[in-house]
């Protein structure tokens, strides 16, 4: 049986990342993982360390803590530049994976089917780690590097995702395509952020999940939009070019054909849904 | 490492590495076994408590976290001094609970929302209860539950002599929803030794084991093949061709090969590459195409061809028949392997008691299991003594031996109590499936659409061995012409082995895959002639006094007609809606269809008798001794309620035995929905004997009237009244025995293969997207004739939960070995996939059963998917040939179809 530590500290956390621990937070991809095996790995239980949950703005956005769990995001009170990433939040399991499971968690799990991640790709937010050495910020597209994979560095932790106050009034929103309602695991989903100036487009991040080994960014499609009214026509914008940046592939959930015709039909009608 | 926190209000500690999950340290450490576990990955909800008042899967918690905080379960739901809360009262008196293993978690994660929102909108419930899944119900009883928490009237009970058709609450209902009901994994002793089981990861290979001597050292036993008395188990008295261990060969992926014992931890710890197997895989067998091959390597060396069996019905001259239709179709259908995903995974415990074993086991039939482990350790039946705990499901699933070979032979070895509980990924691999079915189907008929010929093939995948696969080729010829009057017939049946898991019983018998062909044979010919898709049916429906294509005249209660009758008004008014809506435009089209179906009660042209007591002891307890198992349909009610009017006291004054092999008989196995017509018949047999002694003693005439107060029965005949003294009269036993008449089927499948049949016709609403290949049923309308509703929520129950599998197997569920082997890849229908089901219950009386009944169980499954892929086609124009319909694959038809259009 391995050591099970459980501080109350950040510090206290990082300092005992000296040596390799098993990081659990929420424990809903932890658990799943260790089905029918006895656990004997050294745990690193960050879950009851304050500073490391619940949602604050700052001067130059918000901050969400690395524990923030999907129930807590989904029942935040934020503006609407959120919306998408809590319809993503509430598509997440169901209501016990949503009261436990944490962002962090999310990203640093990897799946190529993360919900969270397209949702926090349109936010276009950066990750927070931290050591015994130090904290560095990186871009969230730059933090996950392939199916199960991170930049994340031993002795490392995420403790929060920051998300910078856009210029202009944003809107949000979040699409998921699941072969049943509730506890599914994506076949696709996308996300949008839209800035809105004078009626018109400002700027649009776009981003697509489980068709590609890590959920991408549309730049062409993003790019397209820009300066385009902002109404409900928006998705007709939509060409299947601007998928370039995707690559699905088949499994037992849908086949690569599918899901590139079936990701346009989500992000036309993500489209006409935040402008709507 | 000592932890303290809040348990259902109180202050708990507990010792133990904190990384242990919650779910363990209940029931393991706590005792509160109310929690259930299904699948310990966060899948099924099963284990759902409350947290700080939040619902969360305690399979997914570390004890570590819960230090300090406050934990709600089952065990807390009703105050001190309370029987049950309201919450569930609301469960009983909706028949919200089935099996019940859901049922915990369904009620804490109702009560986070009910607690905060006593009156909860549809969409608010279905949020709350969208992790939980639950197998039996189709979950509408249970989100009634949850809305009329507070509006729920208890139903009373019924007086003497009015149990039959009345809404009594399961009598097994209160210990489900306190959790006080024992599973499986339930009751096992402490000091119980655990087995691991060491599985096959190949689907086909030979191995040769190494030195296993380090391990025995280390372990209590290390069991293989050679340690098992008669290594070989089947359903068939002559084909036992399963063996408990693998000796040398495994035939199919999750097979069992070497089983670990010793203590629960030290098992757990080993892992499979500790344990010395060299593995030698060959190329497997897959589907039937590769098993009918000439070339084809056998599964079974005594099995050429890789044939299990084959065979069919043959009447009128159906080739001649053909030249004459007005209009023909055909098509071929394909289906998958389908997993029961029961919530409850297999388990169970085995003691030795002298010279006998006793297993605690869940099961659906406890006198099978009885002789196949006495064959199996070479002891006499009287042996072994099976107790069977509540089972959490079974759909069939159950109907094969699991854990009892290995607990047994292992408890009569080590002379210590051996338990055995299997986790989800081993449940799914290593028990049986739904045979998956190719079905080439031709249908004729003449320019008024009456049907003239049908020629039906089905080939059946029934994997490494032969479990059920002979029933399931048996059955499916005598129905694979639907429940319709064709006056020529030619259906054939064959089975091959293959390298796939072993397909068995499930709910049906292959009938639902044969029925997904002859249905969509009747809407191509209604369509062709312009006849309404219901109106054909009608026209051809069998009815009382037609003979069926095995030469049998029906001569009661076949009500098809009946039930298309009553579905004509939901159907034309839904019509309607469905042009109104269609006529919108958009990328959202609906559609509606219909599915019929009839099936045959019992065994097929087999004997499959019950027999079942009633007693009266001299203290007055009257007590039903009934070996039908309650697998969740509601056996244990229904035969209360039967036996309580058959005696003419009141059903609220029965005590229940049941299940248990050394206190009462053999009422067969709960399958082929034969436990209401069989069971129940030899029930109420049983209580008109405990009534005729009564009637006897006191004296009196056929029509007097019982009272039981104490040990004083009364007798009032007329004006006189009698009383007998219990204490002195003895005690009395009642019983009565039934067996369906059947004959045996010739060579052309000619006889009477069952005494009744059941009938029903569905219809669906669907909204399919055309953009994305999604349907979302909207609506169900079932119609069943079922003889008589003995208990109409029981009836119910069945019929929505019948429909919520339906729609799995029409639209999501493929089991395929290594890649859906858990609940998150193999998807279930969850409470926000089942529309709202209406149920018309038509009551055709069948004479010989008790009070007129018939069955439901499998009934309710069989015309659901044929109705959701008949709508789907009326909304697309896609003519489904393959289930699952998956999102792409409709897809796929949709684009193909416009291709073709353009
Ligand atoms: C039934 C079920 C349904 C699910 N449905 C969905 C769904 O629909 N969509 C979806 O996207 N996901 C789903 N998930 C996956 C999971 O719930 C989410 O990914 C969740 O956000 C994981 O968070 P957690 O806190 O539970 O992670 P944990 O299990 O605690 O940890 C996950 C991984 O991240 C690491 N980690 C966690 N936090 C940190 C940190 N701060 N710093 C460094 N490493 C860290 C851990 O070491 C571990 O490797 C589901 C899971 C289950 C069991
Ligand atoms: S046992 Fe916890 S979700 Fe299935
Ligand atoms: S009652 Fe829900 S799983 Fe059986």
């Amino acid at each position: 049986m391995g050591d099970y530590l459980r501080p109350r500290g950040l510090e206290e956390a990082l300092q005992a990342l000296t040596r390799p621990f098993t990081v659990l937070a929420g424990g809903t991809d932890f658990y799943p993982a260790r089905v029918g095996r006895s656990v004997t790995e050294d745990i690193l239980d960050i879950a009851g360390i304050a500073t490391l949950r619940g949602i604050s703005e700052t001067e130059s956005g918000w901050r969400l803590g690395a524990t923030t769990t999907w129930a807590e995001l989904g029942e935040a009170l934020l503006p609407p530049l959120f919306d998408g990433l809590k319809q993503a939040a509430r598509e997440v399991g169901g209501r016990q994976i949503q009261n436990a499971g944490t962002i962090a968690g999310n990203i640093c799990n990897a799946s190529p089917a993360a919900d969270g991640v397209p949702a926090l790709l349109a936010l276009d937010s950066e990750v927070e780690l931290a050591s015994r050495h130090g904290t560095r910020r990186i871009p969230l597209s730059a933090f996950i590097t392939g199916v199960r994979k991170t930049e994340l560095r031993p002795g490392e932790l995420v403790v929060a995702l920051h998300v910078l106050r856009p210029l202009n009034d944003a809107r949000s929103a979040f699409l998921k395509l699941g072969a049943r309602r509730y506890l599914v695991i994506s076949i696709a989903m996308a996300s949008v952020v839209v800035e809105v100036e004078n009626g018109k487009v400002a700027a649009a991040r776009i981003a697509v999940g489980a068709c590609s080994p890590v959920a991408q960014r549309l730049p062409d499609l993003e790019q397209a939009l820009t300066g385009a009214r902002f109404d409900a026509r928006l998705g007709e914008r939509v060409a299947a070019s601007h998928l370039a940046p995707l690559s699905p592939i088949d499994d037992v959930r849908g086949s690569a054909g599918y899901r590139s015709d079936v990701a346009l039909v989500l992000l036309r009608r993500l489209l006409s849904k935040v402008a709507a | 490492m000592k932890l303290e926190f809040t348990l259902n209000g109180n202050a708990a500690s507990w010792d133990g590495p904190p990384v242990t999950r919650l779910a363990a340290a209940l029931r393991d450490d706590l005792g509160l076994t109310g929690t259930k576990i299904g699948c310990d990955a966060g899948d099924c909800g099963a284990c759902t408590v409350l947290l700080d008042g939040r619902q969360v899967c305690s399979c997914l918690v570390a004890m570590g976290q819960v230090s300090g905080r406050s934990v709600e379960t089952v065990e807390g739901l009703s105050a001190d001094g309370e029987v049950v809360a309201a919450l569930q009262q609301s469960f009983l008196d909706h028949g919200a609970a089935q099996c019940g293993i859901c049922t915990p978690g369904m009620l804490m994660a109702a009560q986070e929302l009910v607690r905060r929102n006593s009156k909860p909108t549809r969409t608010e419930v279905e949020d709350s209860l969208g992790g939980v899944l639950c197998r039996c119900t189709g979950y509408g009883k249970i989100v009634d539950a949850v809305m009329d928490v507070v509006a729920s009237a208890p139903v009373t009970a019924p007086p003497a002599g009015e149990a039959v058709g009345a809404r009594i609450v399961r009598v097994d209902g209160p210990a489900k929803v306190t959790g006080r009901d024992l599973f499986g994994a339930d009751g096992i002793p402490g000091d119980a030794l655990w087995i691991r089981v060491v599985r096959s990861p190949h689907a086909r290979a030979r191995f040769e084991l190494g030195d296993l001597e380090p391990l025995r050292r280390r372990l209590a036993a290390v069991l293989t093949a050679a340690d098992v008395p008669f290594n070989g188990y089947g359903i068939y008295p002559d084909i036992k061709d399963q063996p408990v261990l693998a000796d040398g060969l495994v035939r199919y992926r999750g097979e069992a090969v070497v089983a670990l014992v010793g203590e629960r931890a030290e098992v757990m710890a080993i892992c499979d590459d500790e344990v010395p197997i060299a593995w030698m895989p060959e190329t497997p067998l897959f589907g039937v195409d590769a098993a009918m091959a000439d070339d084809a390597p056998l599964v079974q060396a005594d099995r050429p061809g890789n044939l299990l069996l084959k065979g069919g019905v043959k009447r009128g001259d159906m080739a001649a028949a053909f030249e004459g239709c007005a209009a023909v179709a055909e098509g071929t259908f394909e289906t998958a392997f389908v997993e029961h995903a029961y919530i409850e995974p297999e388990a169970g415990w085995a003691r030795r008691i002298g010279d006998r074993i006793e297993i605690h086991a869940t099961t659906q039939t406890p006198y099978m299991d009885r002789d196949e482990i006495a064959n199996l350790m070479r002891l006499k039946p009287e042996a072994v003594r099976i107790v069977p705990t509540a089972c959490g499901g079974g759909f069939g699933g159950k109907l094969d031996l699991s854990v009892q070979p290995l607990i047994a032979v292992a408890a009569w070895t080590l002379g210590r109590p051996v338990a055995l509980v299997y986790t989800r990924p081993e449940s799914m691999a290593a028990s049986t499936k739904r045979h998956p079915a190719r079905v080439r189907a031709r249908f004729g008929c003449d320019a008024h659409g009456k049907l003239l010929a049908c020629d039906v093939t089905a080939l059946f995948d029934t994997g490494a061995y032969a479990s059920w696969g002979p029933t399931v080729a048996n059955r499916v010829p005598v129905h694979a012409m639907g429940p319709y009057a064709i006056p020529n017939v030619r259906t054939w049946g064959e089975a091959f082995f293959t390298n796939g898991p072993p397909a068995g019983a499930f709910r049906g018998f292959g009938v639902p895959q044969a029925a997904i062909a002859h249905e969509a044979m009747l809407d191509e010919l209604a369509d062709r002639l312009g006849i309404d898709r219901l109106e054909f049916r009608h026209r051809n429906a069998l009815r009382a006094g037609d003979t069926t294509a095995t030469g049998q005249t029906l001569t009661h209660s076949a009500g098809l007609a009946q039930c298309l009758d009553a579905l004509r008004p939901h159907w034309r008014k839904a019509h309607e809606e469905i042009a109104a809506f269609n006529a919108t435009g958009g990328s959202r089209r609906r559609g509606i269809g219909i599915g019929c179906m009839w099936y045959g009660i019992g065994n097929t042209s087999m004997s499959n008798p019950s027999r079942m007591r009633v007693g009266l002891s001299p203290g007055g307890t009257l007590t039903l001794y009934s070996g039908a198992l309650d697998i969740g349909q509601g056996s244990n009610t229904i035969m209360v309620q039967i036996a309580a009017d058959a005696v003419g006291l009141p059903a609220s004054q029965f005590a229940l035995v049941t299940g248990d092999t050394d206190l009462t008989a053999d009422a067969g196995k709960t399958s082929a929905s034969r436990q209401t017509f069989v069971s129940g018949k030899a029930a109420e047999k049983a209580g008109q004997d405990l009534r005729q002694q009564i009637l006897r003693l006191a004296n009196a005439g056929p029509d007097a009237v019982l009272s039981l107060d104490g040990a004083t029965l009364s007798v009032r005949d007329g004006a006189e009244v009698r009383t007998i003294d219990l204490a002195t009269a003895g005690p009395l036993m009642g019983e009565g025995t039934f067996d369906p008449p059947t004959t045996p089927l010739d060579a052309d499948g000619q006889g009477v293969p069952y005494a009744t049949y059941a009938f029903a016709a569905q219809l669906a609403e669907v909204e399919v997207d055309t953009e994305l290949g999604t349907v979302k049923v909207l609506r169900i309308v079932a119609a069943h004739d079922v003889g008589r509703a003995i208990n109409p929520t029981l009836v119910e129950g069945q019929i929505q939960g019948g429909v919520a599998q339906g729609l799995g197997l029409a639209l999501m569920e493929e089991y395929l070995p290594g890649r859906t082997e858990n609940l998150h890849d193999y998807l279930i229908p969850t409470v926000g996939d089942i529309p709202e089901i209406e149920c018309l219950l038509i009551e055709d009386r069948e004479p010989l059963g008790p009070s007129g009944a018939k069955g439901i169980g499998e009934p309710a499954l069989v015309p659901t998917a044929p109705a959701i892929l008949g709508a789907v086609h009326h909304a697309t124009g896609v003519r489904v040939h393959r289930v699952p319909l998956l999102p792409h694959r409709l897809h796929e038809g949709i684009v193909a179809l416009k291709g073709k259009s353009q």
